[in-house]
Order: structure tokens, then C-alpha cells, then sequence
């Protein structure tokens, strides 16, 4: 289990970096998500794994789990959807009020020329 | 333990929503019950820094749940004077807005300035290390908002940058979060410091780590080089209420560095001391100089006043780095500086934008604005600030900085940097101001760029905008005036930054906690202790304490 969590929150991760260093906002949002379900995770594991405990400590229990990153994680979860929402809303205008979704912006005069084929 | 700590979060919290719930389409009374509201925080922030400048450190229970268990809020003098100083900010911000209408040019200003007043002041005082994390994102979905204010094709392009790296910023948090949780079992910052403390050797390498990573967060919110690239188009493109009201933000970044970096990876453990110091002394320096290299060689005066933030964000780390007493006490010297200095400039730089032909802030030569004398004087004032001239506070700052490095290793390298950047300063503002203020040609209509409106925009009073922004020239006045009592009082912030115990036990076993807390917690890590087979030996105890 150690090693499948392991790995997915590495895959998860290099996906998302790459994804967000790409320079178009579509990959870039995408690569976002990746990152924040990759640290999700990552969180969640921080309390480490455990199967069939309880969140609780009673005086018969024989383990428990953590009960803390679990709190942290729907903590991220919440804030991490509300900011792909405002990100989202973002891009969006931003594509709308200058026809081109290049993230980054090289000229001062601000007239995008399109791509060929690219946007549009 | 009295309740008003945490009136400056719940004020801001409850007015941003009656404002947006009741009269999001009256402007007029949206601006008086913000500038009411936030009058009010001064006087509650400025109660509570005569309250925490005697010495106490008020520990405030969230949900009155104790201290290692529950979040806290916690405040010494640090917090009260970044609180205080915020309120006022925020204050002369919300007047300028309102003065020059720019609170009409789109929805939802005040309420978005309540909500980011909010979150910064929840930074500034929480004592909890996860909760740092929500009041950052807090403060930045609020700046969001801002930033975008009045929207625009170009700013609508560099919010979304400014969205996308704090977004960034905010996962590498939370990966560092876990990682500190991971290895210590604990998120308040006084029990934190207790356990990084006590750390056992097999976990020195991921405490590392985790420190670091933590490191490079706040180095995004304070622009730290190389972290360091939204800042320019942000601050440039932004509404300039907004960008001096950012003046602040960068500081909330300098302000965790300080309280993460001198209470829990304190400058004597032996785990970390010897990451930190020379990774920020290292940044700060090349960001010192690449900021004054942007100062001399941009063209607009918006991505003047940006660069010469990062350059002031590069001398507030260069002090800080070093976590001796006289350094904090001369970095917090020059944080307060800095905060009005840049948010003055902003401002100023605005009133130009207002009135120039084509709302323009380029090195163009165009034809004299209204009221150009008065700016003109407020923009010296400002650079002269700004650069570190004498007679105002960026000089005495400048200069306590230079003289509290001076026993340290390197400090020839560090004067020489301050000084020969602060005379680049001094030419790129001269080249600003000369270009924008000076060289003017006369009013009659010569066609210099298609797409702006032909003739010069007429001059509305606003004599609420001057009032705010000669209420920042007073305050770097009365700064530089009072330079000697300030540092009394930054002296004994710093002597208490770095008595690290009076923080912990104020924390951990206040005045409110029960007695017999301490016994039941041995008794749980017995329990515990027995349960744990899965390789976590060196973590299980503080996990145990922890969950009790």
C-alpha cells in the first residue's frame, strides 16, 4: 500500500509540473489540479496509512488512525476547489477579452497574434 | 483572557459580509461603513499594541480548546505592531479608493478589502502553523478579487499569472505542512519549536526539508529572488489601491519567515541553522541588485515602483537573515518603512496615471497634467524614501541596517551591495521623475498614440485622495521623527522574538490551562506507545501528545 500511494502521489506530482510549465491556460488549470489531488494525498499519508483502525482512541482500542490530516485534507480539498473555480473564471476571461490563452505576456503593447491553427 | 485579539479577524469577517448581503449596489454607504469598520480596527489593533507593549504575550483559545490541541491565536508585540500597521494601511487605502472612485469601477471593492484586511490580520496573529495556511489563502482569494478589479484585457492576463504561481505557492505549503506534521506530529508553532527542538538524528533530514520547503513559501509571498517573477506584471497591472495595499503582503511573507524562522527553526538549532541563513543571505542580495537593475531600466513608472519593491524586500532580508536581535530590530525598522514608502509611491504613481494623457505612466514626453506640481512633490517624497536619501525614515533604515551587519562575516559585501544599488536606486527614480515630471510639452493636441483619448482628463479635486496619501507622508515623517522610541520598542520585539520560552510557555501553559493537564498526557503516550509497529518509532510520541 505504501508503495502504491507512494507512487501515485509521484506520478500525480511530475504530471502536474509538467502539465503547469506548459503556456497555455488550459494544461496549466490541469496541472494545477494534478498538484493539489498529488498533496492531498501526500497530506493524507502524512497521518500514516493505516486499515480498519478507528479516528478515535478508546481504552479498548488496539490502534488507531489519525484522525488530524484527514481534517486537513477536506480543510485543502474545500480551499483547493474554490481557487480551481476562481482560476477557472479567471482563465476564462482572460481568454475572452484577448482572444489568445498564452499564459505568459511578452509584449507591452498588448495585441496577441494568434498561432496558426492554434487558437480560434 | 479577553476576547478583543480576535476583533480585528471577526470585524472585517462581518462587515465584508453585511456589505456584500445589504448594499452591494450603494457605493456611498458600502465607503462609510468600511471606513467606519476599519477606524474601528485601528483603535481595537492600536489598543492591543499598548496592551502587548508591555511585554505579555495574550495566548486566545479558539473554541477554548488548549493550546497544543486547539488553534490559538497569539499576541506579542511583533503581531500587534504588523496588525496595527496594517489597519492603518488598509484605512488610508480604503480613503484613497474612495476619493478617486475607484471603488466604482467595479463590484465588490469594499467588501473584497474587508475580507483581505481579515486575512492578513489572521496571519499575523495565529499561532498555529496549518492556520497560517488558511489565513494565507484567505488573503490571497480576497487579493484575487482585488487584483482583477475593474478588470482590462492586460490585467486580467497578469492576474492570471499572479493566480496560477499562488496557487503554486499554496501546494508547496501544503507539501511542507505535511511533512513538518509527518515528522513532528504537531502544527501549533509553540509546540513545534518544543518538538524541532528535541528532534531525533534519523529525522534531522526530512525537518530539513520540510524547513526549506517552508522557506521557499514565504519567499513567494515576499518576492524573494528567484521566486520573485509575478510581482512585476502584478504590481504594474494592478488598481493602485490595490498594489499599496500589497505593500502589506509582501510583508506577511517577511513576517512568517521572522516568526517560523527565529520561534521554531530558531537560529541555534542545530538541525537547520546552517540551511536558512545563507540561502536567504544569498537571495536577498541578488535580489537587491536585480531589483535596482529593473529600477534603472524600465520605461513606465508602474514597473518602477514594482522593481523597487523587490529591491525592498532584498534589503529586509539581507538584515533578517543574519536572526541576531540588532539585525530584527533594523529589519523591522525598514519593514514599516518600506510599507508606507511603497504604498505612497503607488499611490502617487496613480495620480499620475489619473491624469496623464492617455492614462499613461511611460517615459513619454507629453503634455504637463493637472495639480503636476503637488505630485511632482509627492513623488519625491516618495523616491527620496524609496532610494534611502536623508532626511526620511528610508535613510535612518538603510542606515541601521548597514550598522547592525557591520560585525558580521561578509558585512563588506553587504555595504557595498546596499550602497552601490541605493545610488542606482537614486538614478532610476531621477530618470523617472525627470521623464515624466520635467520634460513636458505644451497642452496643444499632438496625436502621440492612436488609441488614447485626445484630450488630457479633467481634473476632478479628489481631496480625499491627497488626504491618504499625506497621511502616508506623515506617517514616514513622524517615523523618521520618532526613529528613537520606535527602536526602544523594535529593541524589546526583538529581545522577545528571541526569547523563544516566554512564547512556548505562554502558549503551552498559560495562566488559563488546567493543572492536571500535563499527567494525562504521559498516560496517553503509555497507551499509545504500545499500539505503533508500523516503523514510526521515532514520531510516536509526539503523535501521542498530539492526539490526546
Amino acid at each position: 500500500m505504501e508503495l502504491l500511494m507512494a507512487s501515485a502521489i509521484g506520478v500525480l506530482t511530475a504530471g502536474g509540473l509538467y502539465l503547469v510549465l506548459r503556456l497555455r491556460s488550459f494544461p496549466v488549470i490541469l496541472g494545477v489540479s494534478l498538484l493539489s489531488y498529488a498533496v492531498n494525498l501526500f497530506l493524507f499519508s502524512s497521518g500514516r496509512l493505516m486499515v480498519n483502525m478507528p479516528p478515535v482512541l478508546t481504552d479498548d482500542a488496539t490502534g488507531y488512525t489519525d484522525p488530524l490530516p484527514q481534517a486537513l485534507v477536506l480543510t485543502a480539498i474545500v480551499i483547493s476547489f474554490g481557487m480551481s473555480a476562481v482560476v477557472v473564471m479567471l482563465a476564462l476571461g482572460a481568454y475572452l477579452s484577448s482572444r489568445t490563452d498564452a499564459v505568459d505576456i511578452d509584449d507591452p503593447d498588448p495585441v496577441p497574434e494568434a498561432e496558426p491553427g492554434a487558437v480560434e | 483572557m479577553t476576547h478583543w485579539i480576535i476583533a480585528p479577524i471577526i470585524l472585517p469577517a462581518v462587515l465584508a459580509a453585511i456589505i456584500v448581503m445589504s448594499m452591494r449596489h450603494h457605493v456611498r454607504l458600502q465607503r462609510i461603513f468600511s471606513i467606519a469598520g476599519l477606524s474601528a480596527v485601528i483603535a481595537i489593533t492600536a489598543g492591543l499594541a499598548v496592551q502587548a507593549s508591555s511585554g505579555t504575550i495574550e495566548v486566545y483559545d479558539l473554541g477554548n480548546w488548549p493550546a497544543p490541541f486547539g488553534i490559538v491565536l497569539v499576541l506579542d508585540r511583533l503581531s500587534a505592531l504588523m496588525i496595527l500597521l496594517t489597519a492603518v494601511l488598509a484605512l488610508v487605502v480604503t480613503l484613497y479608493a474612495a476619493g478617486t472612485d475607484w471603488d466604482r469601477r467595479g463590484n465588490h471593492f469594499h467588501a473584497l478589502m474587508q475580507f483581505q484586511v481579515m486575512g492578513i490580520m489572521g496571519a499575523f496573529l495565529t499561532g498555529d502553523i496549518f492556520n497560517l495556511f488558511v489565513f494565507f489563502e484567505v488573503l490571497l482569494i480576497a487579493s484575487y478579487g482585488l487584483m482583477i478589479h475593474a478588470g482590462g484585457t492586460r490585467r486580467l492576463r497578469a492576474g492570471l499569472q499572479y493566480v496560477v504561481f499562488n496557487l503554486l505557492g499554496s501546494t508547496l505549503f501544503l507539501f511542507a505542512l505535511g511533512t513538518i506534521y509527518a515528522t513532528t506530529g504537531t502544527l501549533n508553532m509553540a509546540d513545534l519549536a518544543v518538538r524541532v527542538a528535541e528532534i531525533p538524528d534519523s529525522d534531522i533530514a526530512l525537518i530539513r526539508i520540510g524547513a526549506v520547503l517552508l522557506l521557499t513559501v514565504f519567499a513567494i509571498k515576499a518576492a524573494l529572488l528567484p521566486l520573485h517573477f509575478w510581482l512585476p506584471e502584478t504590481y504594474a497591472e494592478a488598481p493602485a489601491p490595490v498594489t499599496a495595499l500589497f505593500a502589506v503582503m509582501t510583508k506577511v511573507g517577511a513576517y512568517s519567515i521572522l516568526r517560523v524562522y527565529t520561534l521554531i527553526f530558531g537560529p541555534d538549532l542545530h538541525a537547520t541553522a546552517d540551511v536558512v541563513t545563507p540561502l536567504l543571505m544569498g537571495a536577498a542580495l541578488i535580489t537587491i541588485i536585480i531589483g535596482m537593475i529593473g529600477v534603472v531600466g524600465t520605461n513606465r513608472l508602474g514597473r518602477l515602483a514594482a522593481f523597487s519593491v523587490i529591491a525592498s524586500m532584498g534589503t529586509v532580508f539581507v538584515a533578517m537573515s543574519s536572526f541576531t536581535p540588532e539585525t530584527t530590530s533594523a529589519t523591522l525598522y525598514y519593514i514599516l518603512h518600506s510599507t508606507l514608502a511603497t504604498a505612497l509611491l503607488f499611490l502617487t504613481v496613480d495620480m499620475v496615471r489619473e491624469r496623464r494623457q492617455g492614462s499613461s505612466d511611460g517615459y513619454a514626453t507629453l503634455p504637463a497634467f493637472h495639480q503636476q506640481g503637488l505630485i511632482a512633490a509627492l513623488f519625491f517624497a516618495a523616491a527620496i524614501a524609496m532610494v534611502g536619501m536623508p532626511p526620511l525614515s528610508g535613510f535612518v533604515g538603510k542606515l541601521l541596517i548597514l550598522k547592525a551587519v557591520w560585525p558580521l562575516p561578509g558585512a563588506a559585501a553587504i555595504w557595498a551591495v546596499i550602497l552601490i544599488t541605493s545610488l542606482l536606486a537614486i538614478v532610476g527614480f531621477a530618470q523617472g521623475g525627470s521623464a515624466v515630471f520635467w520634460k513636458t510639452r505644451p497642452a496643444e493636441e499632438g496625436p502621440s498614440d492612436e488609441n488614447a483619448p485626445l484630450e488630457t482628463p479633467p481634473a476632478p479635486k479628489q481631496g480625499l485622495a491627497f488626504t491618504a496619501a499625506f497621511s502616508l507622508l506623515a506617517g514616514i515623517i513622524l517615523l523618521t521623527v520618532f526613529a528613537g522610541p520606535m527602536m526602544g520598542y523594535l529593541n524589546a520585539t526583538s529581545a522577545q522574538l528571541y526569547e523563544r520560552q516566554g512564547y512556548i510557555s505562554a502558549v503551552l501553559t498559560g495562566p488559563d490551562r488546567i493543572g492536571g493537564d500535563k499527567g494525562d498526557k504521559g498516560h496517553e503516550a503509555d497507551a499509545y506507545g504500545d499500539t505503533d509497529g508500523h516503523g514510526k518509532a521515532a514520531t510516536d510520541a509526539p503523535v501521542a501528545e498530539k492526539e490526546h
